[in-house]
């Protein structure tokens, strides 16, 4: 195992990440505060509470997986299409580098700086609302797993996408419907029970209703099927960035 | 000795169809600097890149050191250094960061001495600290080099080093491959500019479609393939070269007052003896006499020609 190589991606791409500061922490954590404001502050006071807990702080866990998701995504698939695009990626193929290692230095880079992300918008909605975890290993745990998946398949994004715009193609059409519909502002129970059918084809659903189960004990779904669920989905990415260097998809002629 | 690499017939064809190279069979030495020289487009990048493992080969194998590029591909790579025809560099990446990268991805543990040293050798010291984007093409490159020889390769590709570099850069270029000759390292640069190839190179392989067409000792190959020209000047100039020296291959040049006989040295009669004779016997006082043997430009233009 070249562990040096692991070293170096993750503390560059780190780095990257430090250099720009402002865009990489700043821009998730005005833009969370932005929705409290809007949502938990303005409109929020006019909602009653859902499952007893007050509006603003039931749109904690869904606003922390939106940054989370489109943050993963986009970090991770910027962090390997960039070097594609300049053509410095010549300099990771010909290394001595195994795909394993490759992957872990670029999507665990982008993973920690997700993780940390969430963490801080975590803190800074704690200015807001009053929070309360119930289960912290749990929230860890899908925290861990979404950022890691989703980094996951941001890199997959990057291998895929040959141009800018299709790099922001499907977090913009997939991702933040998905994120928006799956319950992020609202209580799937709230919706018309066909609606609530459909709704359950959303893998976002899974998430956030794992993952504010773990703040304030209450979910849409079983907990045991969202951690399936995203385990799932974790191991079709593995799967598919597996298979891409593999057959060298779009990184090797 | 066992050729440091070894490659057995090697082919590639792309998934546009483009068959970049056709069965191509080549070992190079150890310590030796191979220059591969052709047009843009004969398949020199293509088999550099599959040697260090950025193309996939569609068949054949290569052998660095005895060992697999694809089986044992970590100790094969880690015994290859790059640099790329491209000037492809992080735009905000320092100086001294890249190349520290560059060395810890191949797997060698950070050592500031010696990357200080290669920057101190490459005249990049005083840059280290500096953004590569504000260097200039000259130095970017030398960066690029910097990188390659980051994890202490035995085995160096230069891609078109000198594509678009100034003379003076060029030289400075040459030095430094003759150095890292010296150091023990081996060196396989593909160029197409023939006085690169003639000035610095062991042995030269000429490349054209996807084919080797030879691979000789430098010398030997100009001896082998060089035509060799004869100038003989006159003392008088002469209006047109006689009729009783018709069945030389001569032109007539200098307003007239040199005759240029063109022979081919692997020829077993060259006529120099009887044009001499045949000269003195039109009449003709000779002045001076001079031979010249053709470059590797000419004879690269020949084969590529005769292949085409």
């Amino acid at each position: 195992m070249n562990l040096e190589a692991v070293k170096v991606i993750y503390r560059f791409e780190m780095l990257r990440t430090w250099n720009t500061l402002m865009q990489s922490v700043a821009s998730p954590v005005i833009s969370t505060s932005l929705y409290f404001i809007v949502f938990g502050a303005a409109i929020g006071s006019r909602i009653q509470e859902i499952d007893g807990v007050s509006y603003g702080a039931f749109i904690v866990p869904g606003l922390i997986m939106l940054s989370l998701l489109t943050q993963s995504i986009s970090n991770a698939s910027f962090g390997i299409f960039f070097p594609r695009f300049t053509g410095t990626i010549y300099e990771v193929l010909s290394a001595p580098v195994s795909p394993f290692e490759i992957v872990l230095g670029y999507v665990g880079a982008a993973a920690t700086k997700s993780l940390i992300i969430g963490l801080i918008i975590l803190a800074t909605a704690g200015l807001f609302v009053p929070l309360r975890v119930e289960h912290p290993l749990w929230m860890m745990v899908f925290l861990l797993l979404t950022c890691i998946s989703f980094s996951l398949f941001g890199f997959i994004i990057g291998i895929w996408a040959t141009n800018f715009e299709k790099l922001q193609l499907i977090p913009l059409l997939i991702i933040t419907p998905l994120v928006f519909l799956g319950g992020s502002f609202y209580s799937i129970s709230m919706l018309p029970p066909a609606w609530q059918t459909v709704t359950l084809f959303n893998p976002v659903v899974y998430l956030i209703s794992g993952f504010r189960w773990s703040f304030y004990g209450i979910s849409d779904v079983g907990v045991g099927v969202s951690v399936m669920m995203i385990v799932l989905f974790l191991s079709a990415c593995l799967a598919l960035v597996w298979w891409m260097f593999r057959t060298g998809y779009r990184l090797k002629q | 000795m066992q050729p440091v690499i070894e490659v057995k017939d090697l082919c590639k064809t792309y998934q546009d169809g483009l068959k970049a190279l056709d069965c191509i069979t080549l070992d190079v030495h150890r310590g030796e600097i191979l220059a591969l020289l052709g047009p843009n487009g004969a398949g020199k990048t293509t088999l550099i890149s599959i040697i260090c493992g950025i193309v996939s080969p569609t068949s054949g194998s290569v052998t660095v050191d005895g060992r697999d590029i694809i089986t044992d591909y970590r100790f094969t790579r880690q015994m290859i250094g790059l640099v790329p025809q491209e000037l492809t560099l992080g735009t905000f990446d320092l100086v001294r960061n890249t190349v520290c990268f560059s060395r810890g991805l191949f797997g060698k543990r950070s050592n500031p001495a010696y990357v200080d040293d290669l920057l101190r050798d490459l005249s990049l010291l005083n840059k280290k600290d500096q953004e590569v984007r504000t260097l200039s093409g000259g130095m970017k490159r030398r960066v690029l080099i910097a990188k390659a020889l980051a994890h202490e390769p035995r085995v160096l590709f230069l891609d078109e080093p000198t594509a678009g570099v100034d003379v003076e850069l060029r030289k400075d270029m040459w030095d430094i491959v003759r150095r890292l000759r010296e150091s023990g390292v081996t060196i396989i640069l593909t160029t197409h500019y023939i006085e690169e190839a003639e000035e610095i190179a062991d042995r030269v392989g000429v490349i054209n479609r996807g084919r080797l067409l030879l691979v000789e000792e430098k010398h030997m190959l100009m001896r082998k393939l060089g035509k060799k020209r004869l100038t003989v000047q006159l003392k008088e100039p002469i209006a047109r070269i006689p009729e009783s020296l018709s069945s030389y291959d001569l032109d007539l040049a200098a307003d007239g007052s040199e005759i240029i006989l063109t022979y081919d040295i692997r020829s077993s009669r060259t006529r120099i003896t009887a044009l001499l004779q045949d000269i003195k016997n039109a009449g003709m006082t000779l002045k001076d006499l001079n031979t010249s043997q053709s470059s590797l430009e000419e004879i690269f233009v020949s084969l590529v020609k005769e292949e085409a």
